[in-house]
């Protein structure tokens, strides 16, 4: 329950903000959602597996974090501004 | 004082660990949506911030305390880091010193305070209480490391080649492009083309034909 509200806001967020910064970072609101659904199932089952794929889950997170904030740097290069939209001209 | 705890004493903890449970998710969807509607990108990392922290003590109310750990340091202290890096990097505007003065005005920073002293105060008081977690579900962090180490080794080692990749392509993307401009060769330019007539230019395509 907890786990679907929080995805459902990094959701929104993602599909209202036109920031670069602030999609990541719903990116990583939604992977902690996901990986607190694992935890909450693993807790409930009393399996060690939930865990598991949470550290996995936060392993994909901080690589996706990384190359995302390093292409946001590229572009803030290229572009000068941080709106996805501005990256509608990239074509080819 | 007594060796064997009551029945009532130990749903009471239960009731207290529900209770904090609830309490850490409002102040995690709280900070949340608090995040998503800030304008400013440092406001909503504060608050972000605050989010993950409230994650991590519904982590410690459902028994997964290493995950809990775990999650305050990467995430709440790695993450954010770069996070914060890279907004200090994009932020290099003429105006940025009254702009630091009027991000420190208290209104700014009273809610992730507010918040996170709500987590502080909730998470002390369950760790006084040391009860360990919701002992229905808890998990011990052996028998998680005995399970990514051993049906799970496949994805751990798939997890680290990741992070590899991931360090490649961040340096990859983040190298400067200085050298660019001396490693575009004259025989790259646009007059070699020219005088190629093409394209495609061979290497001393300009100079006259070299006769015996």
């Amino acid at each position: 329950m907890l786990a679907g509200i929080l995805f459902s806001l990094g959701l929104t967020s993602l599909l209202v903000r036109r920031n670069l910064i602030f999609v990541l970072m719903s990116l990583e609101v939604m992977l902690n959602a996901a990986g607190l659904a694992f935890v909450v199932a693993g807790a409930r089952w009393h399996q060690a597996d939930g865990q598991v794929m949470f550290l996995f889950i936060l392993a994909t997170a901080a690589a996706e974090v990384s190359v995302g904030l390093a292409l946001v740097l590229e572009i803030y290069h290229r572009v000068k501004s941080l709106d996805v939209d501005g990256l509608s001209m990239m074509r080819g | 004082m007594n060796p064997h705890p009551s029945m009532f004493v130990l749903c009471c903890r239960k009731i207290l660990m529900v209770f904090a449970f609830y309490i850490a998710g409002a102040v995690a969807v709280i900070s949340t949506l608090l995040m998503l509607t800030r304008l400013n990108v440092v406001h909503a990392l504060l608050y972000l911030i605050v989010s993950l922290l409230g994650v991590a003590v519904v982590f410690y109310t459902l028994g997964a305390a290493f995950v809990a750990a775990l999650e305050v340091i990467i995430y709440a202290g790695a993450i954010m880091v770069l996070f914060v890096f890279v907004v200090m990097m994009l932020n290099l505007g003429a105006h940025a010193v009254e702009m630091e003065r009027e991000w420190l005005t208290p209104g700014i920073w009273a809610g992730p305070v507010i918040l996170a002293s709500i987590l502080i105060i909730e998470i002390v008081y369950l760790v006084h209480g040391a009860s360990g977690g919701l002992n229905s579900g808890a998990v011990p962090p052996k028998q998680v490391g005995i399970a990514l180490f051993g049906p799970y080794l496949i994805g751990v080692e798939l997890a680290s080649l990741l992070l590899l990749a991931g360090l490649v392509g961040a340096y990859h993307l983040g190298y400067r492009q200085v050298e660019k401009r001396e490693i575009l060769h004259d025989s790259d330019t646009h007059e070699r083309r020219a005088v190629a007539g093409g394209d495609l230019v061979l290497a001393g395509a300009d100079k006259p034909a070299r006769t015996p």
